[in-house]
């Protein structure tokens, strides 16, 4: 298997402004192109797109706008982790050399309809996603005694952290005391402990071994990768305290990785709710089973960004699509060095960690210098 | 409509069922997803546990589980003040008009 490298990446700003997935997508692929050294239209072999939201042929569209005449070219739907799962499928295609070059680029608008999937009978009436969260964060307070300001800490955290993210949909720092204050959802959850859906786009370079260095002297290596899905309906999840697709997706990546939880020095992960961070830093490994939310107050209280440096989705919004390939972004700005305000001193092993309709399907990858 | 969708309509809950092995296949499909049957459809236990409740608007929402093989959520309507996991519940009621709707009371 030949190695992968993350050699660029390319974002909007994230908002509610109303603009086309097309645009916005190559709004992102611009950027990209203009912080890529030597990246010509004819290197780029593999075009992969990633949104939950109306399209057809988009990644061919993507491919003409863009002046693209690819080798191999397809969408990946996947709702929240679309945009992950489009670069594992991309990694793939240039590790089994199909592909030198790949070009992945994911966006979703403020109205997408990923938020909801019909499909899913045993929801019943509920299937907003508050109901899904409300029920995960019901039973982790049950068993382990969190409590709505355990919640409210992971949010102040996140948004704290976003105002160093300059494509961030929010931009000002949110109190303990004022999410505490947001707007009821549910008797567990607050507005201010939801990921919000927006208009955004995120655009990665990957490529092989042999190309990596035309484009970057800090060439950054996928390596390790975990994709699991359990089901896709919400309610074959048996145990709410705990993300089993994650754990499943956690141990493999680390296991091709060779490196184990402790070895990682920043983590973007798919904080879609306050609880999801909590119960994630656990199943990953961070904090033991029903400590995560003293490892968040002890990153909140100390201002370790390790967690979380972009501000998570609660922080930066969430446009579903682009979440995943915005993750990896991050985490390739820090090992480069290149996060600005946002810097986690001295990170070489970083993890992405994107999941999708209440955790039936995680996606998790390793990522070092 | 689909089958499982009619009979809810009409105020009954009923699953497909493996024809071969009998396993409850759930969200309902017309194959068995352990042996890729044909399935039946059968009506399913009136009766079912709580597993997990929250409050939105007053109005409470929960996972039932039947049979101890399927969860679906839905609509808890009780005046208790003494809610526990675990605790018996009888579907009342179910429809269907665009979404599934289950209503649960205390057994």
């Amino acid at each position: 298997m030949r190695k992968v490298a993350l050699v660029g990446a390319g974002l909007t700003k994230f908002t509610k402004d109303d603009i086309s997935l097309e645009s916005l997508m190559l709004s992102a692929i611009k950027s990209l192109f203009e912080d890529t050294r030597n990246l010509t239209q004819k290197d780029i072999d593999v075009v992969l797109t990633s949104t939950s939201g109306n399209s057809k042929y988009l990644s061919s569209v993507i491919s003409e706008l863009a002046g693209l005449t690819p080798k191999i070219s397809h969408s990946v739907e996947s709702l929240c982790n679309s945009g992950a799962n489009s670069a594992v499928s991309a990694f793939a295609y240039i590790a089994s050399g199909l592909g030198d070059v790949a070009l992945v680029v994911g966006a979703e608008r403020f109205d997408s309809p990923g938020r909801v999937l019909e499909w899913d009978q045993s929801r019943g009436q509920y299937k907003h996603p508050i109901y899904w969260s409300s029920m995960f964060t019901k039973a982790h307070m049950r068993k382990y005694g969190t409590t709505k300001e355990d919640l409210a800490i992971v949010s102040a955290k996140n948004h704290k952290n976003a105002t160093a993210n300059p494509y961030a949909y929010f931009e000002k720092e949110y109190s303990v005391d004022e999410i505490m204050r947001s707007k009821n959802l549910t008797d567990e959850i607050r507005l201010l402990d939801c990921s919000l859906p927006c208009s955004g786009s995120a655009a990665v370079l990957l490529a092989s071994e042999e190309t990596a260095k035309k484009y970057t002297d800090c060439p950054v290596w996928i390596t390790g990768i975990g994709q699991k899905t359990i089901s896709a309906g919400f309610t074959k999840n048996t145990d709410l305290t705990t993300m089993k697709s994650t754990i499943h997706a956690a141990t493999d990546a680390y296991k091709m990785s060779k490196i184990q939880a402790s070895d990682v020095d920043v983590a973007e992960i798919h904080d879609a709710f306050t609880i999801c961070e909590i119960i994630e830093l656990e199943d990953l490994g961070f904090a033991k089973k029903g400590e995560g939310s003293r490892h968040v107050r002890n990153s909140y209280e100390t201002q370790d960004r390790k967690t979380n440096p972009r501000g998570g989705l609660i922080g930066s919004g969430h446009p579903l699509g682009a979440t995943g390939i915005a993750q990896i972004a991050e985490i390739g700005q820090q090992i480069q060095g290149k996060a600005g305000k946002r810097q986690v001193q001295s990170a070489k092993v970083g993890l992405v960690q994107n999941m999708s309709a209440a955790a039936t399907s995680s996606t998790v990858l390793i990522l070092q210098s | 409509m689909t089958t499982f969708e009619n009979e809810l309509k009409n105020g009954k809950f009923v699953c497909s069922e493996c024809i071969k092995c009998n396993k409850l296949v759930w969200p309902p499909s017309d194959f068995c997803s352990n042996c890729f049957a044909k399935v039946r459809w059968r009506q399913v236990s009136t009766i079912a546990t709580l597993v997990e409740f929250s409050k939105k608007d007053g109005v409470i929402f929960c996972i039932a589980e039947f049979e101890g093989a399927i969860r679906v959520m839905g609509s808890l309507e009780t005046q208790s003040e003494e809610i526990s996991i675990g605790q018996e519940m009888i579907l009342t009621k179910c429809n269907y008009d665009g979404t599934e709707r289950f209503v649960f009371q205390l057994k």
